[in-house]
């Protein structure tokens, strides 16, 4: 058998300064040239190599940005055709043992905090159900202790009859009990590197097991390993040069592609918000709309398939806009603290939600651009629960 | 025209429609119109089956189509099976379309266990019309167990490559005892007309009428194309040649007896 040590994603990263070369790359973006640029938008749509993604990505493409964005709308409605999938998360705590300099639930943040019991969150859950939703993101911090294996496992299967899809995004577990969620009925796991430079990442994340750059890095094998069905990784934009991020997210992406090749592969990129303690213009890596935009279509000419979510971090005009280039899952209506949906004004929020639109005004306003808002993408019969 | 013979059932059009990818339900049942189709196909994970008022099967008339649940999604033959015998349950459709496409990107069928899930929903009384590489073995097998139909497919779905598969295709058209319906692929009229000019017994389209700039118009185009086809194949098209055929070259001497 061919040895696959060396292969995992830890060392591809750093075999390619993907991890924290700053310079190495930064000069092989300087160097781009508009025909690099051109090379790469007539190779085959949808397909990656990191020399194609570092020509989309560079300060070159900038003037090509118009023609990318037609060239990844044409390919986003060849694939996923015209329409636009919504999912809303379902917050469940806000206690957490980390300390990370960006968000709100950071554990040294003196405020009041909270936490469902399983019941809490099943009224939650009954209010998105009623909104239409049928495709649940079950969020929370690193609360160990309380939101539990047992916890989400019992959850879900009560959350099973009224959802066709549910997923989480929550702190890093063992293949085990990854393994365990996925037997309850849960099809998908979310989880963000944050930052693939570890100077950035060693910088942000001052305590709390999330600290650890590597453990943190595995964790997408260990739930794409346990079977997950959807592998949701991202960066949050900010932290560290965005073009560098990208070529590593996608690096990443590519990697857990090929190696768990029945799962489907989907990337988030949410920009850095103002959060309880948290004042975004103390971050010097912040991106503007065009980065942004920028950053959304070279994934896209990159992967055809990949689902490229957008949260209500972007602001309404913003979000209108770049469904229309690439995007193919949104959320609608979010509240980012446990028990939001019932009563916004309890407890401190993740971030400040920016686009405080109901999820009917989401689906007409994604009708009035040509697309049938898809609520239900998946069955509950799929995933076989114990 | 002599008609299309699927299971115990009848059909005019040679013709079968998907339903996904489209702007809206509206546009969907006005395009499934225009095509003429009398089977349309449903992505079981898309709808709520068991729902009567789930908007894109409200958007279906049942008294004019023939719904064909379709298994999309399915990683496996333990999950095709499930869901083909929920959506049974739920609604009395014992036809389903056969899905087990474990690669999520250019869903491409598992042929393994794609004969493993049309046997068990055979034996347990379904139609099965099962989705297929244009594999002519497997199509064989298939038959065997007692298929509907074979779906073998021209290109990857989706990307409208036309039959890229055609070698492959027409082996498996001379071989079949049961039809031969070509899905996947299809981007233009004239791949559909093609494939019903080689002999395959119907097409499968989805991708290229729910994403025209004018689905409507492009199902039109379907229909004339599925019949232009169908009718070039009764009339037995000439045969094509590499070389000119005007002279005898090797028994042009006979005729001097």
């Amino acid at each position: 058998m061919i040895s696959t040590e060396n292969n995992t994603i830890k060392n591809i990263l750093a075999s390619n300064g993907l991890d924290g070369d700053i310079g190495l790359w930064q000069r092989r973006l300087d160097q781009i040239t508009k025909a690099d640029v051109k090379r790469a938008l007539d190779s085959v749509p949808g397909t990656y190599n990191i020399n194609k993604l570092l020509a989309l990505i560079s300060p070159a493409a900038e003037s090509y940005l118009e023609q990318m964005a037609q060239m990844s709308q044409s390919l986003t409605i060849q694939r996923f055709g015209r329409t636009m999938k919504l999912y809303a998360p379902l917050y469940l705590s806000s206690y957490c043992s980390n300390s990370c300099l960006y968000c709100g639930f950071n554990t040294q943040n003196k405020t009041e905090r909270k936490r469902l019991t399983i019941s809490q969150a099943i009224e939650e859950a009954k209010l998105l159900a009623e909104y239409g939703f049928s495709d649940v993101l079950l969020v929370s911090s690193e609360d160990k202790n309380f939101i539990t294996v047992d916890y989400l496992t019992e959850l879900a299967k009560k959350l099973k009859p009224m959802f066709s899809s549910i997923s989480v995004e929550i702190y890093q577990m063992t293949e085990d009990e990854y393994k365990k969620l996925f037997c309850a009925g849960i099809e998908g796991v979310t989880l963000y590197q944050e930052t693939y430079n570890r100077d950035a990442y060693r910088l942000y994340h001052r305590s709390g097991s999330k600290a650890d750059f590597d453990n943190r890095l595995q964790s997408p094998d260990n739930f794409a390993a346990a079977g997950m069905r959807e592998i949701g990784i991202g960066v949050l934009l900010g932290l560290a040069d965005w073009r560098l991020e990208t070529l590593a997210l996608a690096r990443h992406g590519h990697y857990l592609m090929k190696k768990y090749w029945k799962s489907r592969i989907s990337f988030s990129f949410p920009r850095l918000r103002p959060a309880s303690q948290v004042e975004s213009s103390n971050f010097e890596h912040l991106i503007d709309t065009k980065s942004l935009t920028q950053m959304i279509i070279a994934l896209r000419l990159c992967f055809a398939d990949a689902s490229l979510v957008l949260s209500t971090r972007e602001p309404a005009d913003i979000r209108n806009n770049l469904i229309k280039l690439g995007i193919t899952k949104i959320s609608a209506g979010s509240k980012t603290n446990p028990g939001g949906y019932a009563d916004d004004k309890i407890s401190i929020k993740q971030f400040q939600v920016n686009d405080n639109r109901s999820p009917a005004q989401i689906a007409q306003m994604i009708r009035t651009k040509g697309m049938e808002p898809v609520f239900k993408d998946w069955d509950k019969a799929f995933t076989k629960t114990d | 025209m002599e008609k299309l013979c699927i299971a115990d059932r009848q059909f005019d059009s040679r013709l079968l429609v998907g339903t996904g990818k489209f702007a809206s339900n509206q546009i969907m049942s006005q395009a499934i119109e225009a095509a003429g189709s009398e089977i349309v196909t449903v992505a079981l994970r898309r709808v709520d089956i068991e729902n009567p008022d789930d908007d894109m099967l409200a958007h279906i008339d049942r008294d004019k189509y023939l719904l064909l649940p379709n298994t999309s999604g399915a990683r496996d033959a333990d999950e095709a099976v499930r869901l083909s015998k929920l959506a049974r349950a739920a609604t009395g459709i014992k036809w389903v379309k056969l899905e087990v496409t474990p690669d999520p990107y250019y869903l491409l069928p598992d042929p393994i266990e794609t004969l493993k899930a049309a046997e068990i929903l055979v034996n347990e009384g379904f139609i099965v019309l099962p989705y297929i590489n244009a594999d002519p073995i497997l199509a064989k097998k298939l038959e065997d167990v007692g298929t509907a139909t074979v779906m073998p497919l021209a290109s990857p779905i989706g990307s409208n490559q036309g039959l890229k598969t055609r070698a492959a295709l027409e082996i498996i058209i001379e071989q079949a005892n049961v039809p031969v319906v070509v899905d996947a692929g299809l981007g233009l009229p004239s791949h559909a007309a093609e494939a019903m000019e080689i002999g395959a017994d119907a097409v499968l389209v989805n991708t290229a009428i729910a994403i025209a700039a004018e689905p409507v118009q492009m199902a039109i185009a379907f229909k004339k194309a599925v019949q232009a086809g169908r009718l070039a194949y009764l009339a037995g098209a000439a045969a094509q040649s590499k070389q000119a055929n005007a002279s005898s070259p090797l028994t042009g001497f006979l005729r001097n007896d």
